[in-house]
C-alpha cells in the first residue's frame, strides 16, 4: 500500500471516528441530569422565561433536530455560541488550545528524556544495583497517578522549597508582546528569554506530573526491548568488530528496540492529554482542560461539544502521526 | 608457528563446568574443525576467543593468546580493539546477524571506518571488491539494500565478505551453514574455503558435521562436555580415530556415498565411557 493511500484511508477513518464522537457526546450531555437554562435563570423565573431562553439556544427542538442544526453549523465552521460567555465556541477553544498543546508536548519531551535516559542507563548497567534501583523507581512512578504526582510536587516545590510557580500559565505582571497564544514557542522566537523562563517555571510542575507515569512506562518497555535486542546476533557481531558497549546500545540495539516503545508512546500520549484536564485544574493552568471542567460545571453544552470534538481530533491526529513515524523508522514496513 | 593458543581454559556457569581444561592451537593459515554435539562447548570456545561469552559464564583459569597478546589479561577496551582488527566472526544464522534497520553497505564498512580508521571512500571501494569476491551480482545495489530484501544465502555471503573485510588473521565460523538450505550450504562452504585459501586466513570452524570437516579442515578437535577428547590431523582422524567416542561419532555420520544406509547412533556404552572420563576429571579437579 502506498503512503498516499494509507494516509487517505486514515483520514477517512478519522472522519468516521470524529462523527461517532460527535453523536455520542451530543446525546449523552443532553440525556444526563443538569440543565443549562436552570443555571442561568434567577430563582423564581416563570415558565415563559424558561421557554424563551430554550428557544433562544435552540433547546426547544428535539435532540435529533438539534444535532442536525449543530452538525450543519460545524461543517461550516460554526461550533455555536458558549452559553456562559456568549462568545463563539470555536474562538474560545482555539484561544486555549495552544496552552494545552505546549503543556502536553513539554510533558512528552520530559517523559521521553527521563524514560529514555533511565532505559539506556538500566541497559548499560544491566544486572547491577543501578538497574534494580531503576526498576523500583519505575514501579513507584507507575503506581501513582499523575494528579497525585501533582500534589506531591506542589508540596515539594511549592511549599517545602518554593522555587517554581505553583499556579497559572504566566505571571500576570508580565507584559506579553505575543501575537499568538503559543507563548512558549513565541517567546523563543522573539528571544524574550525572561518570559520564557517565567513560562517554564509555571509549566515545570504540571508537565513533570504528567510526564512521570509516562516516563516510567517508556523506561520499562524500552529497557525490556533493549535487553532483548542486546542478545541478538547482529549486536554480538558488532561487539566482535571492536565496538564498545555504548556504541552497541545506542547504534545497533536502540534503533530496533525503539519501535514498540514508539507505538506505546503514541497511545500513552493521548492518555497524557486526557490527564491535562485534571492537572490544569490542579495548577490553575489556563488551558483547554481547565475550560472543559468549567464548561461541564456550567452545563455549557455547545462549549463541551466543541472541546470534546477538539480533543478527539487531537487524539486521532496523534495516532496518525505515530503510525507514519513508525513506517518511516521501520524499513520493513516502508516497502511492505 | 601457532598464533592462536588456548591453554588450559576452564569456564563455569555457576558451579557447573562448561569448558574443562581446554587446550588447542591454530597455526597461521590453518583450518581447524571444532567438532562435538550440541552442548559440547564448541561454540563457547569461539565466544571465549572473541570475548562474547554470555555474562553468566565465568572463566576460571587458562590463557588465550592471539599473536602474542594474552587476551584474557587485557583490559576489555584494548582486547576489543585487538579482536576487531585481527579476528572476525562468521555467524551461524544470517537471518539474524544483520541489523534489520541499517543498509548492508555500512554494515560491511563500519569496522573499517570506525575501528580501523579507513576513509569512507576506501572502505566503500573495499566493500565492493569483497562483494564481488563472494560472487554477489550488482554489488552497488546490494550495498544500498536492507537485509530483509535479500535471501539467506545472499546474507551469508555478505557476512562472509564482512568477516574478510579487514584482512583478519583468524576467522571463527560458528556453524555457518547450519541455518541454510541444503543446496545453499554447499555453495557457502565452497565459498568459505575459496576465500580462506585466497586470503590465507586461519579458520576455526565450529561444526557438528564430520562431512563438512572432511571437506574443509586440516586438523580437528573433538569435544564432549567441554572437554577435548581428541586433537588430530584430519587425514589421521578419518583413517582411524584414537578415542572411542570419536570412532563412534565417525561411524554415526551418514555416508554421502550411501545415502540409503540406516543411521547408527553413538552407542550408549560409548557415551557412558565418556561421561565416566569426565566425572573422573571433575573429581581430580575438585569440581564435584
Amino acid at each position: 500500500m502506498t503512503l498516499i493511500r494509507r494516509i487517505l484511508l486514515r483520514l477517512l477513518t478519522m472522519a468516521i471516528t470524529l462523527f461517532g464522537v460527535a453523536v455520542i457526546v451530543f446525546f449523552v450531555i443532553r440525556v444526563v441530569p443538569g440543565n443549562p437554562i436552570a443555571m442561568m435563570l434567577p430563582p423564581g423565573a416563570g415558565e415563559e422565561d424558561i421557554a424563551r431562553l430554550k428557544a433562544l439556544y435552540g433547546l426547544d427542538k428535539t435532540i435529533p433536530e438539534q444535532f442536525v442544526i449543530w452538525l450543519s453549523g460545524v461543517l461550516h465552521g460554526d461550533f455555536g455560541t458558549s452559553i456562559t460567555t456568549r462568545q463563539p465556541v470555536l474562538g474560545l477553544v482555539l484561544s486555549r488550545l495552544p496552552a494545552t498543546i505546549e503543556l502536553s508536548v513539554m510533558a512528552l519531551v520530559v517523559a521521553v528524556i527521563i524514560g529514555g535516559a533511565l532505559a539506556l542507563t538500566g541497559t548499560r548497567r544491566r544486572g547491577t544495583r543501578t538497574e534494580g534501583a531503576i526498576d523500583v523507581a519505575n514501579g513507584m512512578a507507575l503506581s501513582v497517578p499523575d494528579f497525585l504526582w501533582g500534589l506531591v510536587l506542589i508540596l515539594l516545590f511549592g511549599v517545602l522549597w518554593p522555587v517554581f510557580h505553583i499556579s497559572g500559565r504566566v505571571s500576570p505582571a508580565l507584559d506579553l508582546p505575543f501575537s499568538t497564544n503559543f507563548y512558549l514557542f513565541e517567546s523563543v522566537l522573539r528571544l524574550r528569554f525572561d518570559i520564557w523562563a517565567d513560562l517554564v517555571s509555571h509549566m515545570f510542575m504540571p508537565s513533570l506530573a504528567l510526564a512521570i507515569p509516562l516516563a516510567a512506562i517508556i523506561a520499562q518497555l524500552l529497557k525490556q526491548s533493549l535487553k532483548e535486542t542486546m542478545n541478538l546476533d547482529y549486536v554480538t557481531l558488532a561487539r566482535t568488530k571492536g565496538y564498545g558497549e555504548n556504541h552497541v546500545i545506542t547504534r545497533e540495539a536502540l534503533p530496533n528496540a525503539v519501535l514498540p516503545t514508539l507505538t506505546l508512546i503514541g497511545v500513552q500520549f493521548t492518555f497524557l492529554i486526557g490527564g491535562t484536564v485534571i492537572i490544569e485544574r490542579l495548577f490553575s493552568y489556563e488551558g483547554l482542560g481547565n475550560m472543559a471542567i468549567d464548561a461541564v460545571i456550567n452545563r455549557d453544552l455547545p462549549l463541551i461539544q466543541g472541546i470534546v470534538i477538539l480533543f478527539a481530533l487531537i487524539f486521532t491526529v496523534v495516532n496518525l502521526v505515530v503510525d507514519l513515524t513508525y513506517a518511516a523508522l521501520n524499513p520493513r514496513l516502508r516497502h511492505g | 608457528m601457532s598464533f592462536l593458543t588456548i591453554e588450559n581454559l576452564s569456564a563455569f556457569v555457576g558451579p557447573a563446568p562448561i569448558l574443562r581444561d581446554v587446550s588447542l592451537t591454530v597455526t597461521a593459515g590453518e583450518v581447524r574443525g571444532l567438532v562435538g554435539e550440541s552442548g559440547a562447548g564448541k561454540s563457547m570456545i569461539g565466544k571465549a576467543v572473541l570475548g562474547t561469552l554470555p555474562p553468566a559464564v565465568r572463566v576460571a583459569s587458562g590463557r588465550i593468546v592471539l599473536e602474542g597478546e594474552d587476551l584474557l589479561a587485557m583490559r576489555p577496551r584494548d582486547r576489543r580493539r585487538v579482536i576487531g582488527a585481527r579476528a572476525a566472526l562468521i555467524p551461524q544464522d544470517p537471518l539474524t546477524a544483520l541489523n534489520p534497520s541499517r543498509r548492508v553497505g555500512p554494515q560491511i564498512t563500519n569496522r573499517l571506518v570506525d575501528i580501523l580508521g579507513w576513509t569512507r571512500h576506501d572502505a566503500q571501494v573495499r566493500a565492493l571488491e569483497l562483494l564481488d569476491e563472494v560472487h554477489i551480482p550488482e554489488p552497488e545495489r546490494v550495498m544500498r539494500a536492507y537485509p530483509h530484501e535479500l535471501s539467506g544465502g545472499m546474507r551469508q555471503r555478505i557476512l562472509i565478505a564482512s568477516a574478510f573485510a579487514a584482512e583478519p588473521r583468524l576467522i571463527i565460523a560458528d556453524e555457518p551453514t547450519t541455518a541454510l538450505d541444503v543446496t545453499v550450504q554447499k555453495q557457502i562452504l565452497r565459498l568459505i574455503r575459496e576465500m580462506q585459501a585466497r586470503h590465507g586466513t586461519a579458520l576455526l570452524f565450529v561444526t557438528h558435521d564430520l562431512g563438512v570437516v572432511s571437506k574443509i579442515c586440516q586438523s580437528l578437535t573433538v569435544l564432549y562436555g567441554g572437554k577435548v577428547l581428541e586433537d588430530t590431523r584430519v587425514g589421521d582422524f578419518f583413517a582411524g580415530p584414537t578415542h572411542p567416542y570419536s570412532a563412534a561419532l565417525l561411524a554415526a555420520t551418514p555416508k554421502y556415498t550411501d545415502p540409503d544406509a540406516s543411521l547408527t547412533p553413538v552407542p550408549e556404552a560409548v557415551i557412558d565411557g565418556v561421561r565416566a572420563e569426565i566425572e573422573a576429571f571433575d573429581r581430580m579437579h575438585g569440581h564435584v
